[in-house]
């Protein structure tokens, strides 16, 4: 039933003198927000399908059209806001929990905001990344604690299965299912040209993206879909996900009306059928339980692949972490609150997890404290959002950094956050043939690829400003950062001193 | 010589392509001032085949066209790789367009016929089809 209470979010501008009648506007809306009125000869729109996607922005040829918020107010009020108000007209009148997608849009501290980055003047050289050597390179995996020399004084490799990366960022993970085939396609084409890599998400790997094998993290989630012996072998390593930061605490519910054709088969369950993931593992109540997962993984793959556990960033997340490196993993992915999603209650999405900065510098200092940093390799995600936030998490001490949000935009999301009703217009969070079609992976991928390589030149600049030649050097070094408007609290947890100390 | 590519595949049916090949023939710098309000004369069409399949077709430039031989004017030619047509010994028999094999002629608003003639005597570079599709589904290839 429509919610008469609720007036349109938008309005749908139309520049009249500009307005060709072209369609295209028509025939891009998946929503119906357009029409063409045949009797007056004229395009008329219905505000209240439109989710502000901006897909007939971009492609109206004259620039005839733009979106903008309703002023349509409630009475002002500083307790209850509009967006209040109208969850609770949406819940008064549907009954349910209200759904979600893509991140945290509340206006919490972004800590990456409130650092600051040094650079060198006088007393060191800073370098030139354009005329000399800079490395951008990491691995990921368990370091050994020592060097070992066999009786013949060479050295012994003890060093445990890695994984190489051209530059410390990688494509977090987003099942086939939640995303398009052409979405995956790109991301995975990418990650090969760039020599990083892309993560399967808990919906199995598609058949035809198995040539992609060395440049994928497979993941093992709670609801095991997809795994299978082949599929663990293809994947470079492999990611056990306990927890997302859009969502902590609760598993997964791809909806019925994507678990069509290959997204069936590739999750090895029926068409048609709810892919509901449980809350937990329900075989992992324990650092012990994670432990048996970790080699039974380890174990299945022959000891070639390094593993990931993956957990959102909750209130103890130091400890967890602290008992995640002691189960055996090679690398722990921790996933801040404002990481994306297809799908969440909203509730959990705005309220649940903390900040990935916070979580991030408590995790490091605690390895460190508990001399098991070099055991684990962390990465971070959770709204990375620029080549600079990846220099400021690197120097907070993580080696990589998961996105997400940033790879969608890169391939033509506007953030309008309504994946959960498979009617993307950019064909990436949908399954339906004539919008999937509207990604085509060969400009998805090259897009991708720019983005990377862009951010690549801005970390280059930004090391060599401080004066620093190398990813590895960087690390863990917060020196090299500065707080402002910070409490004493705040910079004591990030380990970073106050601007002008 | 380069030919303006159709794959079906990334084709959405969103028809820009011809709205900018019409402006981009128009002469004219203002979209909306070209074509609002006006018959469309576009020199690509895109069709409907059905089972959401759309593609666009625009001139060939056969190595031997057909189209060329028909014309009893001589306002068809095949010069440096491509067919063009000039408007001022075009009679309007239309012969060409009964013989294309793929439909690529069409009368224009004055009643010669027009064709693709890749942007080559437009000034707008590339042709505008393929700079205006959203998807890649025109390219312009060897």
């Amino acid at each position: 039933m429509a919610d008469l209470f609720i007036y349109p979010e938008f309005e749908v501008v139309r520049n009249k003198d500009r307005c060709i009648a072209c369609r295209v506007c028509e025939r891009q809306c998946s929503n119906g927000v357009h029409s063409y009125d045949e009797e007056c000869g004229v395009m008329v729109s219905d505000e209240a399908r439109c989710v502000d996607c901006q897909r007939c922005v971009s492609l109206c040829p004259t620039r005839a059209l733009k979106i903008v918020k309703s002023d349509c107010t409630f009475r002002e009020n500083a307790n209850w806001q509009a967006d209040t108000i109208k969850e609770i007209y949406k819940q008064a009148n549907s009954g349910g929990v209200l759904l979600s997608s893509m991140g945290n849009p509340k206006p919490l501290p972004v800590y990456w905001d409130r650092i600051l980055i040094n650079a060198s003047q006088v007393t060191n050289p800073s370098i030139d990344p354009l005329r000399e050597p800079m490395e951008t390179r990491v691995f990921l995996g368990k370091k050994p604690r020592a060097i070992e020399r066999g009786e013949d004084g060479k050295l012994k490799d003890n060093l445990t299965p890695q994984l190489e990366l051209s530059m410390p960022v990688m494509f977090s993970a987003m099942s086939y299912g939640s995303i398009s085939y052409n979405a995956h396609k790109s991301l995975a084409e990418a990650a090969s040209r760039l020599g990083i890599y892309y993560n399967t998400g808990e919906g199995g790997l598609h058949e035809d993206f198995y040539v992609y094998g060395p440049n994928t993290v497979v993941q093992v989630a709670s609801g095991r879909f997809g795994v299978h012996a082949d599929y663990l072998d293809a994947g470079a390593a492999i990611e056990i996900k306990m927890g997302q930061g859009a969502k902590p605490g609760i598993g997964g519910h791809l909806p019925g009306t994507k678990i069509v054709g290959d997204v069936s088969r590739t999750r090895m369950i029926p068409e048609g059928s709810d892919a509901i993931s449980p809350a937990p593992h329900h075989d992992i109540y324990s650092i012990e339980d994670l432990r048996q997962l970790v080699y039974s993984l380890k174990e299945a793959t022959q000891y070639k692949k390094p593993v990931i556990v993956k957990v959102a960033a909750v209130h103890n997340i130091a400890a967890i972490a602290s008992g995640i490196a002691r189960s055996g993993a090679d690398i722990i992915a921790i996933d801040g609150f404002r990481g994306g999603t297809g799908a969440a209650p909203t509730r959990i999405r705005d309220n649940v997890g903390i900040p990935i900065e916070l979580a991030l510098a408590a995790c490091d200092t605690r390895l460190r404290e508990e001399g098991i940093r070099n055991d684990v390799s962390l990465v971070v995600g959770g709204s990375i959002r620029s080549a600079s936030d990846v220099v400021k998490a690197i120097a907070l001490g993580a080696d990589a950094c998961y996105i997400a949000t940033a790879a969608l935009l890169a391939l033509g999301c506007h953030l309008c956050r309504t994946c959960q009703t498979g009617l993307c217009n950019w064909g990436i969070a949908t399954q339906r043939p004539e919008l999937v079609k509207r990604l085509n992976p060969e400009l998805g991928a090259e897009r991708l690829y720019n983005l990377m390589t862009a951010w690549r030149h801005e970390i280059m600049e930004l090391l060599g400003g401080m004066g620093i030649n190398s990813i590895e050097t960087l690390r863990g070094n917060r020196l090299m950062l500065r707080g402002v408007n910070m409490t004493e609290k705040e910079l004591e947890i990030l380990g970073i001193s106050h601007a002008g100390e | 010589m380069k030919r303006v590519v159709v794959n079906e595949k990334w084709c959405l049916g969103c028809h820009l392509c011809e709205y900018n090949c019409a402006f981009a023939n128009s002469g004219l710098k203002d979209m909306a001032k070209a074509l609002k309000g006006k018959p469309l004369f576009p020199r690509i069409r895109v069709l409907d085949g059905g089972d959401g399949i759309t593609f666009a077709v625009s001139c060939r430039h056969c190595t031997d066209p057909i189209c060329v031989r028909s014309c009893i004017s001589g306002a068809l030619a095949f010069r440096d790789g491509a067919v063009t047509i000039d408007k001022e010994r075009c009679v309007g028999c239309f012969t060409c367009i009964l013989v294309c094999p793929y439909g690529a002629i069409s009368r224009d608003a004055d009643g010669a016929v027009q064709k693709c003639e890749l942007c080559l005597k437009n000034g707008t570079g590339a042709p505008a089809c393929v700079r205006g599709c959203p998807n890649g589904a025109l390219t312009y290839e060897e």
